[in-house]
């Protein structure tokens, strides 16, 4: 049996409870607001204790480059998040642009715009047949896009016959290939701006602030956004439903596409086995600590942002 | 005076507040044995709020409740169903899970049930949602997914599976919303048998037939409160001017004739076995197309919004062919529909009111693909103040206003732009009669400029608004009558095939 509630109910009672739960109230929305950003903070400080070095700006902009890949993959996915998808195969498409920016100058001598194009084209059409697959062909988002990351990760290996790219590699007819990574194309990796602010971070920010305008501002994200509340209602209301879908995957794709250059252009040459993950942790040690602290971190927003989303909804 | 049976819950000074919202102010309420109570008032009065805090849904801020003497304070649902309060909500999607089965649906309890086996086999659930569909004489597709139902069987499925249960208390917050007359008319039984076994019943509804038909007592709501009882012999005036605070303006008008034709539709033929029809709409008149469930009305819209293809025929806007094959084009084409489902055709329930009023003309309102607040906004008070929607900001999300005010922002997005042809189906679901009036008054002050069509199965309702009403049975046009003049027996049995009336099923 439950509880009795003894509840006077007397009326300075009742005001005062009504005072308390009002300001509980803006309390739960300022920290879902901005209850990462808190942590973040929190973060910066403890680790600014333990080691003042830590707070230097180059120091930062270098943490900052170093998730600016990781930040542009997880920034397209949350358009496919929108219309209540999800795409799987992003990994694989920014490993799949590494290795095509690679061929493209290494083993095609051909230019940085090319190379660049090349990829942004591929992430774009690997989108499109994800989005084909889940609009046309009807199969659920998940298991598209799982089976185009494991497509992808053979397909990037056929060209060079499973090796890496390198400059003077020796090619299936014996001679040596002539290409290299151009200047142009390594500076996108590497390149700080006034020596200080790494341009991956730049080329993020720029992309982040692009996104936020069209998802938040635009009509289009406000459609993409009712399509992910109510698919069918949003079609009755007059949008081309299944237009916007694979738009949203092929933003998805373009995304992950210029993580991929990004990684290419940071690490120097198209190794299969650095794929992303290993393209990623390449660049800092040692990792099983990070991997402990990332995931302690993730817990514990995830819990901010959906335990307190949902106490508030009871 | 009726008997009064002895009291099963006893509510005394119960308050709920939502933010700035007050919804329940100091209720005081008894429930009793073998009675069903009538509860009423008007959209957002605080009928569901009061009704969700009985069965565990809300808690509520002060106040006391009582089940057989025993207090009692509900922390969920689940809860309230062991206590023997069972409840059918007002939103129909909140009673069943879209995702499964229509057996699986009527089962939901046996499968959720925490002591039940681990494995469940489906002849098991088979069984056991046969039984529960025999209670209201249903013979539903079992092995379909919930999400291909219609809105009538979505809401014969969550009755079914509450009164499957042997209830103490029954809660039934407008269950006839969308039932056809036969289907409520089965449930109307079942509500009597059970009151002379003792079942305690509360009803909400905004029909007074329904009232009419089942009530010993009613309790009307006004802005949160309590304001007036009333026992059989009911005083319906005295209802609705408690529910509404004036009495209502006299329903009657006169017919308009309509200006210009604007919708010509020739030999048009719904399915290859159905008689070809010919219909004209023109500008100013209110159209009201009724009919029997199944009749084929809906189907008919369909096919005007371009979500369905006719088997032949043609349609006209002012003389150009129509050739919708999706809402878009109908859209382009000067046709808007607000759909009878709310829940599922209309609203975003992540959305705020706002964002789901203005969703289908984000381009008038946007410059250079960016939405420009100022106009949205504008649009979007405009509909609330003149369809009077209960909210406190137009910025709250839809979920949070009453029932009968989500229908009218439902109303209120098809009104915000000029249109050729106005199709509203059922569109005062949930809607109190006040307020139906009022917006009955609104579609006909806007109907200059458009040919309006509403499609309409109950025929207090259609009498109201209609300039002309035009029956549907069997697929096909079957008559049409100005509301001057009409005779309601010739047109009811009209609409069920002559000489057939005496069924009505
Ligand atoms: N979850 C909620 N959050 C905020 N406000 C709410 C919530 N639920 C209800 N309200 C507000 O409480 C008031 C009463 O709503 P309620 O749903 O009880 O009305 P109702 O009498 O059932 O009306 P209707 O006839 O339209 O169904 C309304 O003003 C509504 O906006
Ligand atoms: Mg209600």
């Amino acid at each position: 049996m439950s509880t009795p509630s003894p509840n006077p109910a007397s009326n300075p009672a009742a005001a005062a409870q009504a005072g308390a739960t009002k300001s509980a109230f803006s309390f739960k929305d300022f920290v879902i607001k901005f209850g990462l950003l808190i942590i973040l903070a929190v973060m910066i400080i403890v680790f600014w204790r333990l080691e003042p070095a830590f707070a230097n700006a180059r120091n930062m902009f270098s943490i900052l480059q170093a998730v600016s890949v990781t930040a542009l993959l997880a920034l397209g996915v949350t358009v496919t998040l929108a219309i209540a998808g999800f795409d799987l195969s992003i990994g694989s498409t920014a490993a799949m642009s590494l290795m095509a920016s690679s061929y493209v100058m290494v083993i095609l001598n051909q230019g940085t715009f090319l190379a660049v194009v090349v990829c942004l084209l591929l992430g774009a059409f690997i989108g499109f047949l994800n989005g084909v697959l889940i609009v046309k062909g009807r199969i659920p988002d998940l298991l598209a896009t799982l089976g185009m990351m494991f497509l992808l990760l053979g397909l990037q290996l056929i060209p060079t016959g499973g090796r890496s790219i390198a400059k003077g590699m020796t090619l299936s007819d014996g001679s040596a290939a002539t290409g290299t990574f151009t200047d142009a194309f390594l500076a996108l990796g590497r390149y700080r701006l006034f020596d200080l602010i790494p341009l991956p971070v730049i080329i993020m920010l720029v992309a982040a602030i692009i996104l936020w305008v069209f998802m938040e501002r635009s009509r289009y994200g406000r459609v993409l956004y009712a399509i992910g509340g109510n698919e069918k209602a949003t079609r009755l209301a007059g949008a081309p439903v299944e237009r916007y879908k694979i738009v949203a995957y092929m933003i998805s794709g373009l995304f992950a596409s210029i993580g991929g250059i990004l990684l290419a252009a940071r690490v120097g040459r198209g190794d299969v086995t650095s794929g992303l993950l290993n393209g990623l942790t390449m660049l800092n040690a040692p990792y099983y600590a990070q991997d402990f602290v990332k995931g302690l971190v993730l817990v514990f927003a995830l819990l901010f942002t959906f335990g307190f989303a949902s106490s508030q909804r009871r | 005076m009726t008997e009064p049976g002895r009291e099963v819950i006893r509510i005394r000074g119960l308050n709920k507040r939502f933010g700035s919202t007050h919804a329940v102010i100091d209720v005081d309420l008894d429930i009793r044995r073998g009675e069903v109570l009538a509860l009423m008032g008007a959209n957002g009065a605080g009928k569901s709020t009061l009704i969700k805090i009985l069965c565990g849904v809300h808690p509520a801020d002060s106040g006391t409740m009582e089940i057989d003497g025993e207090p009692v304070a509900f922390r969920s649902p689940l809860e309230a169903c062991a206590a023997g309060i069972h409840t059918v909500h007002q939103i129909i999607n909140d009673g069943v899970v879209q995702q499964l089965t229509v057996a699986e649906n009527l089962a939901l309890d046996e499968i959720c049930r925490p002591e039940g086996p681990v494995l469940l086999s489906r002849s098991v659930i088979t069984a056991r949602a046969r039984e529960i569909q025999a209670i209201l004489g249903l013979d539903l597709p079992l092995g379909k997914a919930m999400s291909e139902l219609g809105q009538a069987e979505r809401q014969l499925v969550a009755i079914a599976r509450a009164l499957s249960h042997d209830p103490k208390v029954l809660i039934l917050d407008e269950p006839t919303s969308s039932l056809s007359e036969a289907e409520a008319a089965r449930l109307f039984t079942l509500i009597e048998d059970l009151r002379a076994r003792g079942v305690a019943i509360i009803y909400i509804s905004h029909r007074m037939s329904d009232i009419r038909r089942l009530a010993d007592r009613a309790v009307v709501m006004r802005d949160g409160r309590t304001r007036a009882e009333f026992t059989r012999p009911l005083d319906f005036d005295g209802i609705v001017h408690a529910m509404v605070g004036h009495r209502l303006r006299e329903g009657a008008h006169s017919a308009v004739a309509g200006g210009r034709t604007v919708v010509e539709i020739r030999d048009f033929a719904l399915t290859p076995t159905s008689a070809p029809f010919d219909l004209d709409l023109r500008e100013g008149e209110v159209v009201v197309l009724t009919g029997l469930i199944g009749a084929g009305k809906t189907e008919f819209a369909d096919c005007l919004f371009g979500t369905a293809t006719p088997h032949a025929g043609s349609v006209t806007i002012d003389g150009k062919p129509l050739r919708a094959s999706s809402p878009q084009e109908a859209i382009a084409g000067g046709v808007f529909m607000a759909h009878e489902d709310r829940g599922n055709s209309s609203l975003v329930a992540e959305f705020s009111v706002l964002h789901n009023m203005t969703l289908p003309f984000l381009r008038q309102f946007s410059k250079l693909s960016l939405v420009v607040p100022d106009q949205e906004r504008r649009a979007a008070v405009g509909q609330v103040s003149d369809l009077a929607i209960k909210c406190p900001s137009i910025d709250v999300p839809i979920g949070s206003l009453s029932g009968g005010n989500q229908q009218k922002v439902v109303l209120g997005r098809w009104l915000i732009q000029p249109c050729r042809l106005l199709i509203l189906d059922e569109p005062f679901q949930g809607v109190d009669i006040g307020a139906r009036q009022d917006i009955g008054r609104r579609l006909r002050e806007t109907a200059a400029g458009r040919a309006t069509l509403v499609i309409c199965a109950d025929l207090e309702e259609a009498t109201e608004i209609a300039d002309r009403i035009v029956v549907m049975r069997d697929f096909s046009v079957v008559g049409g009558h100005s509301v001057d003049g009409l005779s309601l027996d010739a047109l009811v049995a009209e609409i069920s095939g002559a000489g057939t009336h005496a069924t009505f099923a």
